[in-house]
């Protein structure tokens, strides 16, 4: 039987992994290849990473850790933040990523998800999406939450499937790092209009926030950064506490 | 010397990677030379099956590749890579394949319809394995219902000689194949952790 997938997030900015609240007031939390590690042996399904290093040498050492990494840890890598061109793509696949995620970069450049699902497959483009409530609307935000794009939620998901997206990272800005749970309601309404594995963002702050986000039938994994970077929850505690709840996990 | 074979499909980073882990000397390489006096040889691949038999193809690789495996030389198929073993897919037209392996590759989808079964495609994520050869080699040092990665929307049918392990996704999936030297996984074992790496030794240690 398949299995929910449980899955860390390690934001890196010039080599260590950081932690925001609300995408704001970032911390330093750890080594990410020592945090790799930890995620890889307790359990976690697959590792993601998201460079939010602006400068180029910041960039040459993010690449330098994801290769370490991939020569470590033998589970599915993500890699995603500032790529906007195929060539981005290129550069983190060499690098030792397996897929992809692209978030404003698919915003400023339309073709980007359906070149690169062509050169690469689906399987490899993920499309992140950062959403939050606008006059009771779902809206895709950009720039790492600050700027409100005005594209429709909704339609954006639905056109990142056409375009060849292979998976769906929802983000819901409304709940990150405020650990009040998942944004149920959010995600049921965007995981009704697509047909590819939906990953829920955004709210984990105790092992019940999962039982109750994998009774949503569309939601395929769980993702979270600092309830799991805190140590508060270790993966194969909550996976042992799904699987005795009847949520099929790897373990 | 472990080739893994490089015809400009999908990422070799880490499989190449993964042999290293486990101690295996490997090389990527598309030279036939190199291919001819390797001890074992991977074919890996992602993305659709024409397009990687035309690079194959274009390679010039195919008659090296039937030369080993009519050699006995221990031959891994992964991902896409096992579905090319096959004799035919149906993946956008008709394509032949490499034929090692007696089956065809076909769509999951309409089969799941067919059942009215509603599950996402592609098939992506940890999945258990059943192994109905037990005594299969390329399976000593995997248990029964370990999980595995995978990513794939096409599956092997009619190729029951073969299959070595299933898995289930609404139909029965053909995890891992074999015929003598040559052997499948149409799942990811450089990205299946523990078990994956045991799966790549046990090809590495088979002579």
């Amino acid at each position: 039987m398949i299995t929910k997938r449980i899955i860390p997030c390690l934001d890196i900015r010039d080599g260590r992994v950081v932690k925001g609240v609300n995408f704001k007031n970032i911390k330093d939390i750890d080594d990410p290849i020592e945090l790799a590690a930890f995620y890889n042996n307790s359990g976690a399904d697959e590792l993601v990473f998201y460079d939010i290093t602006a400068s180029f040498e910041g960039r040459k050492l993010f690449t330098g850790i994801l290769s370490e990494v991939a020569s470590r840890v033998f589970i599915p890598l993500t890699v995603g933040g500032n790529i906007k061109s195929v060539e981005d793509f290129d550069h983190v696949l060499k690098a030792g990523a397996d897929k992809v995620s692209v978030n404003s970069g698919a915003i400023k450049n339309p073709t980007l998800i359906a070149e690169a699902a062509k050169k690469y497959g689906n399987q490899c483009v993920v499309l992140s999406m950062d959403v939050a409530r606008v006059d009771g609307k779902y809206r895709i935000f950009a720039k790492g939450g600050r700027e409100d794009t005005g594209i429709d939620a909704l339609d954006w998901a639905m056109r990142g499937e056409q375009n060849g997206a292979g998976e769906l990272v929802l983000n819901s800005i409304d709940t990150d790092g405020v650990r009040k749970g998942f944004d149920l309601e959010m995600l049921e309404e965007i995981g009704r209009r697509v047909s590819i594995p939906l990953i829920a963002s955004g709210g984990a702050g105790k092992k019940e926030d999962f039982k109750t986000l994998f009774e949503l039938d569309c939601v395929d994994a769980g993702l979270a950064a600092g309830i799991f970077h805190s140590k508060e929850l270790i993966i194969s505690d909550l996976k042992k506490y799904l699987k005795e709840n009847g949520v099929p996990v790897r373990i | 010397m472990v080739a893994i074979i490089d015809y400009g499909v999908g990422n070799l980073f880490s499989i190449s990677r993964s042999f290293e882990f486990i101690g295996e000397k490997c090389v990527v390489t598309n030279d036939c030379k190199v291919i001819s006096s390797a001890s074992h040889i991977v074919l890996p691949g992602v993305g659709a099956f024409g397009d990687a038999m035309k690079k194959l193809t274009a390679a010039g690789l195919i008659p090296t590749l039937d030369e080993c495996v009519s050699n006995g030389i221990p031959f891994l198929g992964v991902c896409l890579g096992m579905q090319l073993l096959y004799e035919k897919s149906y993946e956008y037209g008709t394509h032949d394949g490499l034929g090692y392996l007696k089956g065809e590759i076909y769509p999951i989808q309409p089969d799941l319809v067919d059942m009215n079964i509603s599950l996402k495609i592609p098939h992506m994520g940890w999945n258990s394995l059943k192994i109905l050869d037990k005594n299969n080699c390329l399976m000593r040092n995997t248990k029964e219902g370990e999980y595995v990665y995978f990513v794939h929307s096409f599956y092997a049918k009619n190729c029951s000689e073969s299959i070595v392990a299933t898995t289930e996704y609404g139909v029965e999936v053909p995890a891992v194949t074999a015929c003598g030297n040559v052997f499948g996984c149409q799942f990811h074992p450089e990205k299946s952790g523990k078990c994956g790496l045991g799966i790549l030794s046990a090809f590495a240690e088979l002579s």
